[in-house]
């Protein structure tokens, strides 16, 4: 009679390819990145990162009511994406912006959603960073944690049914995992052979949740062989291991029809949300250490930088840029009138129904008669 | 022979009627059947009440001992097509599956062993083998995951059918259900379509237990994005099935543990129900007795009794129950002035609620004595048989609500 141990003596290792200094390790295996992809690569890091910070503070100025940065997590959310075909259909968490930015979604596309304007194509019904694009094959983000989870496995059956060359790719956090529908679309995927890739970030914090609170496993990697999952824990601050694992990852899932686990090791430099102020729950040095010397945008830039690629000009032009655009972009989606009274029951139904149109000529009855009740622009 | 000409001479009475009344707006349904079906309608309902089919009843319950043989408005086809197939409920439910994925593959069912089982009640019977079974996809026991991968599929444009062993596990896939199926249409700014069916038995069963025996439509009512159906009869469960399919938003479809096994003869040719329509079972002139799934049967069983009283109940299975058809339950009041609901609901918070709601809002002035509601009792269904029986609303108590209200 013998017990598996609840863990193994050593934990499982971290697939990694840049050391801590930007510099290849030796004998790493990894694919390798053109100039082309690896300078595109590094640009959208940095705007991502500029774009996080002036959309943070934003919020802290009232302009935006909400907010959440991946500040720390850039490495995953790019890499990933430029691992990723444009067919692959992306359900994200809510921290993987990164990923939209990489398929096309403008500066001023997120600033409109951020804003609920009238230009936004969620048409302002969704908190901000709830983006959705189905031209950019991204689901809308769906606050409820997990949810995507088994989402992604219906996504993965339906590319299945169809014989598509093409994944579903679904992110999820550490804190995540504890939810059921963890189990569930993981279990799913591998009883129904579902191309899915599932992209765990583990970054250490749920909230003020530590992962030591979170679950008594090494990680998530290991979970990945209880449903018969293929997996690889990656260094998540490590764009070039990102992007081989997240592209083999890739190839598996839809040569082989399998569903792939990839925990990638990272941390939320930023706090939780604009409604959270870590430093109640975690050291400022701690925050500090990881902002500063695990940071995976300057670890990149490195390799980008001794390959001759980049200069100190293109990263002042890089981020000057991205910087103005944003606060033009900003600037003109809160000018923007919000969406009319009349976009406030469409979509509920494909056509609304008695009872809806119902309730919206009596709430235009009331706009019309005390015009002064209602904000301006409160129009029908 | 009696029960025909009987018939044939109620339908001249009623299709005035009907041609006056009942001009109810069809979105889905297909025009021509779909006249024909409310007439059809009318002349069974109009001479059911002394009809006898005797030991032919065309309503077979299983487990049934005292209640209902003949009381149910059946579609005996007095028109010029005899042809038609009789078939049960289930099997109704599952031609119209079947049909569907016939006519366009992007239809598929998951669910608990849906596939090569057939269903535990046998409505995804041999579907497995004819499509193959990715497209009848037997899934491990997750409500929540399947529910969720539907929903995943669905926005990636399959239409699946997503069957709940029993209506009560549904509540696990509440989440999904609730803050994705219904809102991300919505949320999406109209990107995405989530053209889920949702179905499976609920009701109170024969002594399943208090955990088999949920009424999950009181629950899912305020789900903004979803649309919530009940069948009663196999003409409109095939009807419904095919119209759930169809649509573009997430439907539920209700069906109940115990009427899988009626019989009733249906058309030939492909027809669809209207979602959005409630069905005129009876006409009648002294009260609107609005009802459905199987309370229907309960309620024409005391129309039986009634009618030998002296009254003449107007029966209307409201079908759909969220929207509810205000349309047909408007006219119905205007012309009858008293309302009684009958439901399998509990009385807190279930669709008779809302329902007596919607009408005192809506048709306040119409009433001449208030809005009463016969529901279930606000407790956990019992497993013993008497206990059990008494939960739910019995003939004799909807007779005697009826007297009282026409007072």
């Amino acid at each position: 009679m013998k017990f598996i141990p609840e863990s193994s003596p050593q934990r499982v290792p971290c697939y990694r390819v840049l050391d801590e200094n930007g510099r290849i390790i030796l004998n790493s295996d990894f694919i390798p990145v053109s100039e082309k992809l690896a300078v595109r690569m590094y640009e959208q890091m940095a705007t991502l990162q500029v774009m996080d910070h002036i959309f943070y503070e934003a919020q802290r100025q009232g302009r935006i009511s909400f907010f959440i940065t991946s500040l720390g997590e850039e490495a995953i959310n790019i890499a990933s994406a430029a691992a990723l075909a444009p067919d692959d259909v992306v359900l994200p968490q809510y921290r993987e912006p990164g990923v939209l930015l990489w398929r096309g979604f403008t500066l001023q596309e997120f600033a409109n959603q951020c804003f609920g304007n009238r230009a936004d194509h969620g048409k302002g019904r969704q908190m901000p960073i709830h983006y959705g694009s189905k031209q950019h094959n991204y689901f809308t983000v769906s606050s409820p944690i997990a949810t995507q989870l088994p989402q992604a496995a219906g996504v993965g059956y339906s590319l299945k049914m169809e014989k598509k060359n093409a994944c579903a790719v679904t992110f999820i956090g550490d804190g995540g995992t504890s939810e059921g529908d963890f189990h569930a679309g993981l279990n799913f995927a591998a009883v129904m052979e579902a191309p899915v890739v599932f992209i765990c970030r583990n970054n250490g914090w749920a909230i003020s949740t530590h992962i030591s609170e979170q679950f008594r496993s090494d990680g998530i990697v290991v979970k990945g062989q209880a449903y018969g999952i293929r997996s690889i824990r990656v260094d998540g601050n490590d764009a070039l291991a990102v992007y081989s694992a997240v592209r083999s990852a890739r190839e598996m899932a839809v040569a082989e029809q399998r569903p792939v686990l990839i925990e990638a090791m990272t941390y939320r430099v930023g706090h939780h949300s604009t409604s959270d102020d870590s430093t109640k729950y975690r050291t400022a040095d701690e925050i500090q250490y990881w902002k500063m010397s695990r940071n995976p945008v300057n670890r990149f830039k490195k390799w980008v930088e001794d390959n001759g690629w980049w200069s100190e000009d293109d990263e002042s032009k890089i981020r000057s840029n991205a910087r103005k655009q944003l606060l033009q972009a900003i600037q003109a989606a809160e000018k923007w009138d919000k969406p009319p009274l009349a976009e406030l029951f469409n979509d509920v139904y494909d056509v609304k129904t008695k009872n809806l149109e119902e309730q919206e000529l009596g709430l235009k009855d009331l706009v019309e008669k005390q015009p002064q009740d209602y904000p301006p622009g409160f129009h029908i | 022979m009696s029960a025909i000409i009987q018939g044939t001479g109620a339908a001249t009475a009623l299709t005035t009627l009907n041609s006056k009344k009942l001009v109810a707006r069809s979105r889905t349904s297909l025009p021509g059947v779909d006249a024909g079906r409310r007439k059809r309608c009318i002349v069974a309902a109009g001479s059911d009440a002394s009809k006898s089919f005797g030991s032919s009843s065309l309503l077979t319950l299983r487990h049934s001992h005292k209640l209902f043989a003949n009381a149910v408005a059946t579609k005996a086809d007095t028109s010029a097509t005899t042809t038609g197939h009789e078939l049960l409920l289930f099997e109704a439910l599952q031609e119209g599956l079947e049909e569907e994925m016939d006519r366009d593959p992007h239809v598929c069912v998951m669910g608990e062993d849906v596939g090569h089982y057939g269903g535990s009640y046998k409505v995804t019977k041999g579907l497995a083998d004819k499509f193959g079974d990715l497209r009848v996809l037997d899934t491990p026991i997750c409500e929540n995951a399947f529910t969720g991968m539907g929903i995943g599929a669905a926005m990636t444009g399959l239409r699946p059918v997503i069957e709940g062993m029993n209506m009560g596990f549904l509540l696990l896939a509440f989440n999904q259900i609730s803050n994705n199926c219904g809102m991300l249409h919505y949320t999406s700014g109209g990107q995405f379509t989530i053209p889920v069916v949702i179905r499976g038995p609920g009701g109170v069963g024969r002594q399943l237990g208090a955990e088999h025996s949920q009424r999950l439509e009181s629950y899912f009512q305020s789900i903004p994005g979803i649309q919530m159906v009940a069948c009663s009869t196999p003409y409109n469960a095939k009807g419904l099935m095919k119209a759930a399919i169809r649509s573009e938003n997430p439907v539920i479809l209700f069906e109940h543990v115990l009427l899988y096994n009626l019989k009733e003869k249906i058309p030939d040719e492909e027809y669809i129900c209207n979602l959005e329509e409630a069905e005129m079972v009876r006409p009648g002139e002294h009260i609107t007795i609005l009802t459905y799934s199987r309370m229907r049967y309960h309620v024409m069983q005391a129309a039986k009794t009634l009618v030998n009283k002296g009254y003449d109940p107007e029966v209307i299975d409201i079908r759909s129950l969220k929207p509810f058809d205000l349309y047909t339950i408007g006219n119905s009041v205007k012309k009858t002035h008293r309302v009684l609901i009958v439901e399998e609901c509990m009385r807190t918070g279930g669709i008779g609620a809302s329902l007596t709601a919607a009408i005192n809002e809506n048709f306040h002035d119409y009433l001449d004595a208030p809005v009463m509601c016969l529901s279930s009792q606000d407790v956990p269904t019992p497993y013993a048989g008497t206990l059990e029986e008494w939960t739910v609303v019995q003939p004799a108590q909807i007779v005697t609500a009826v007297e009282q209200l026409c007072q």
